[in-house]
């Protein structure tokens, strides 16, 4: 293990991120308080209350999901698929270190950064509503291996895209869609039986399920099957990127 | 000695069937400048991007000090930098800090006074807090130098270092090159100028077609190849070569009209004024000289007859 060449991917990569730390935070909160004001001002006022939680305080969640899933596959598809555009990719592959470092230098900056982005959409949401977190040590265990997960499947993204395009359609037509269906602003159980089996089929409800127990208590699904899910994707993906690393894969010819 | 690099029958075949390397083999010298001389797609990136573990062979070993490209690629790839060819840097990202990213990459402890040292000696010192995009292009390719160079290695990779370069900048480029030598690094270099190889290169590989056609120090492949050729062009046709001219590697076309004259550029005495002179005192009058120096292109033609012959 060359411990010196993951830090200084995780170092470079968290630069970039501090460059442009004003955008990188401006956005996320715009929209988060404009998800606030929508759904938990305006539209949540006539909503009940979720098995005792205020909507605005019930979306709090699932908005954070939202945030540090975008976050984590933006983060990680960009950093490594910047390198393959402008070229300099070819430093880190003709340099003594191997798919591991590559892969825990990109992907801990980018779930750093989307965990970051998250908790300061938190402190952003304890303005419009009260929030309460009945278990934090699982709420960051959930935040960071969520962010972990998203981090390399992002990296997956970015290995195999060949130009923007294709570093931006699977966020926008596989990622957005499933938080959304995955219940970032309702409970599956709200849904008519036949659309919570459907539901369930969503991996992502998984995530925003067992995040939203760490904060209320309560879950769709049981906190292990969550955690396991988690998991699952973690070792799926680390399994493709050691294969895309190991093959040279869209990166060694 | 044992050489630093040992390349061993490597062959890279594609998908597409193109072969781009074909059973080369070469051994480099520690402390060594080796030019690999060829046209463009020739093969010359393919065997460096080999050696850097860019491209996979398809067959054959590479060694590093040693050690194995595949097997104990850790250690091999540690002695080695390279410049690539085309220019790749973060726009946005100063130079310093692009050096210090390399540097860590190799799993180097950060050594400040060292990456100094090494920026004032490609004169990057008074610009390491620019971001790479101000930079010029000749400041931006010392950049990668610095960064090829930032973990001290062993062996230096230049592919095509003056490709698209002035020619103040080439010089420059070339003083860098003899600075590094004299430090004890090996360096390899791709150009297809064969003034470059002649100028900076201990020995000389050339490649066409992904076939290494033959390595030889510089004197020697000079010395085989480096010959101007003299036209002379004459008022007067000559029926014959005048008698006292004869044995000198004169010859005279068909037509009569020109005298043609091969000679060594760098013989103590090429031959041209006493040839000249004679013709005056022998009332053959002069028209018009020219000279010809045998291009690259025409070195691959004879090595290729050669090859087929």
């Amino acid at each position: 293990m060359n411990w010196r060449s993951a830090r200084a991917v995780f170092e470079h990569e968290m630069a970039r991120f501090f460059r442009t730390i004003w955008q990188s935070l401006a956005s996320p909160v715009l929209s988060t308080v404009l998800y606030f004001v929508v759904f938990g001002a305006a539209i949540g006022g006539r909503i009940q209350a979720v098995e005792g939680v205020a909507y605005g305080a019930f979306i709090v969640p699932g908005l954070m999901m939202l945030t540090v899933l975008q976050q984590s596959v933006a983060n990680a598809s960009f950093g490594i698929y910047f390198p393959k555009f402008a070229g300099t990719i070819y430093e880190i592959l003709v340099a003594p270190t191997g798919w591991i470092e590559v892969t825990l230098g990109f992907v801990g900056a980018a779930a750093a950064k989307a965990v970051m982005i998250a908790l300061v959409i938190l402190l952003t949401s304890f303005w419009f509503t009260g929030v309460h977190i009945a278990h934090p040590f699982w709420m960051l265990a959930f935040l960071l291996l969520t962010a972990i997960a998203f981090s390399l499947l992002g990296f997956i993204i970015g290995l195999w895209a060949k130009n923007f395009e294709q570093l931006q359609i699977v966020p926008m037509m596989v990622i957005t869609p499933l938080v959304f269906l995955g219940g970032a602003f309702y409970s599956a159980s709200m849904l008519p039986p036949f659309w919570e089996g459907v539901a369930k089929l969503n991996p992502v409800l998984y995530l925003i399920s067992g995040f939203r127990w760490s904060f209320f208590g309560f879950a769709d699904v049981p906190v292990g099957l969550s955690l396991a899910a988690v998991a699952l994707m973690i070792l799926v993906c680390m399994g493709a990127i050691r294969w895309i690393f190991l093959t040279g894969w869209r990166l060694r010819e | 000695m044992r050489p630093i690099i040992d390349i061993d029958q490597v062959s890279k075949r594609y998908g597409s069937g193109t072969v781009a390397l074909n059973h080369v083999s070469l051994q480099i010298e520690e402390g060594e400048i080796l030019a690999l001389l060829g046209p463009n797609g020739a093969g010359k990136t393919t065997l460096i991007s080999i050696i850097c573990g860019l491209v996979v062979p398809t067959d054959g070993t590479v060694r590093v000090g040693g050690h194995d490209i595949r097997k104990d690629w850790r250690a091999a790839r540690k002695l080695i930098g390279l410049v690539p060819q085309e220019i790749a840097l973060e726009p946005f990202e100063k130079v310093i800090d692009c050096v210090r990213f390399t540097r860590g990459l190799y799993g180097e402890p950060p050594d400040d006074a060292y990456i100094e040292q090494l920026l004032r000696s490609l004169a990057l010192w008074d610009k390491r807090e620019a971001k790479t995009r101000e930079l010029s292009g000749g400041m931006k390719r010392r950049v990668l130098i610095a960064k090829a160079l930032s973990h001290r290695p062993k062996v230096l990779f230049l592919d095509e270092p003056t490709a698209g370069v002035d020619v103040a900048l080439r010089r420059e480029m070339w003083q860098v090159v003899r600075a590094l030598r004299a430090e004890g690094v090996t360096i390899i270099l791709t150009t297809h100028y064969l003034e470059e190889a002649e100028d900076m290169a201990d020995r000389i590989g050339v490649i066409n077609r992904g076939e290494l056609l033959l390595v030889k120090s510089k004197n020697e492949l000079m010395g085989e190849f480096g010959k101007k050729h003299l036209t002379v062009s004459l008022y007067e046709p000559l029926a014959t070569l005048p008698a006292e001219l004869a044995g000198r590697g004169l010859t005279l076309s068909a037509d009569g009209r020109e005298l043609g004259y091969a000679y060594d550029t760098r013989a103590e005495r090429t031959g041209i004024a006493h040839l000249l002179a004679e013709l005056a005192e022998r009332g053959i009058a002069v028209r018009d000289v020219s000279t010809k120096q045998s291009s690259l292109e025409e070195i691959f033609m004879s090595l290729v007859e050669e090859e087929t012959a």
